[in-house]
């Protein structure tokens, strides 16, 4: 059984640098819709997959988070895209592959990942 | 509907945070000599009155505004009740709810269990004002999770730290495979 002592080492590693990560204003935010209707279309290995590249690729000022329905099932799993001064960029029909993509060229790179945004003339039902 | 069982707890767990739950208990308990697979999720949350509980199963209601469709719940039940299950919910405004679903562990229609590690992962990394309690029980062998002894251990340090998040999916994953011994759900 793996135990609470590893976790222990974790923390007596990590005190030093406690207090580094702060939620301020120049922060990224990644926003994964998770209701029912996001869960339903596969947004779980989505949010995995940001979570997973912002940590293993050292992101800096990039949190990954989650929301509830963003209103527009028939596009799940959809990811939002906060980045201070800019709009708000939506990504829709994503897949874990697609995830990578807007990390490598949209999170590090700076272009939005135009094939993957939601279509500009699309009727959104009220 | 959801592909597995793990994506119905994600979602139905969800309705807990919101419903402002310090402690959310999920209990994940196979038991091969009942035939049952049985999944409780137990919060202590703002609770719902006893019209709320009887339409909460009916997939036209939803205390949202915004549209009047809520299929969470309506998903978990159909899912227990088609492999021959069962399905309730107790709940008390102010004390809490209590879900629970009863599924035939062998039945043909039965979903797979799924991805329980990455359900708890998400709940526990998304939320971190919130404490889960995860019992995980196959025929007696069983192993536990309980954010407030890890956050004890952790003092002040996030669960979304990198090497900390990691861990707690290497805690599922390890000791889930430990108790199920390969079997899978």
């Amino acid at each position: 059984m793996k135990s609470l002592a590893e976790l222990k080492a974790i923390r007596e590693r990590m005190q030093g640098q406690l207090g580094m990560r702060e939620e301020g204003e120049d922060q990224t935010r990644v926003v994964v819709g998770m209701a029912t209707c996001g869960i339903a279309a596969g947004a779980r290995p989505v949010l995995n997959k940001f979570v997973e590249l912002v940590q293993e690729r050292g992101i800096k000022n990039t949190v990954v988070t989650q929301t509830g329905c963003i209103g527009i099932c028939r596009f799940e799993p959809i990811v939002e895209i906060y980045e201070p001064g800019k709009p708000k960029v939506t990504y829709v029909h994503m897949t874990p592959e697609k995830a990578e993509e807007v990390v490598t060229r949209h999170l590090q790179g700076g272009q939005v990942v135009k094939d993957y945004v939601i279509p500009a003339m699309i009727s959104v039902p009220q | 509907m959801m592909p597995e069982i793990s994506l119905n707890v994600l979602d139905v767990a969800e309705n807990s945070t919101r419903a402002g739950a310090s402690l959310v208990t999920i209990t994940v308990e196979a038991d091969t000599s009942k035939d049952t697979l049985t999944i409780v999720i137990d919060d202590n949350g703002c609770g719902m009155t006893p019209e709320q509980v009887e339409h909460v199963t009916d997939p036209f209601f939803t205390t949202r505004k915004t549209r009047r469709v809520g299929l969470g719940v309506p998903f978990f039940k159909l899912a227990a009740e088609m492999s021959g299950g069962s399905f309730s919910i107790t709940s008390e405004p102010g004390v809490g709810t209590t879900v629970t679903a009863v599924f035939g562990l062998s039945h043909v229609d039965r979903m797979p269990l799924g991805d329980m590690t990455s359900t708890m992962h998400s709940l526990i990394t998304m939320h971190e004002d919130t404490d889960f309690l995860y019992r995980y029980t196959y025929d007696g062998d069983s192993f536990e999770l309980s954010t407030a002894e890890m956050r004890e251990v952790l003092g002040g340090v996030s669960f979304n730290e990198p090497e900390v998040s990691q861990y707690i999916r290497e805690f599922l994953r390890e000791n889930e495979a430990e108790v199920t011994r390969g079997r899978t759900i």
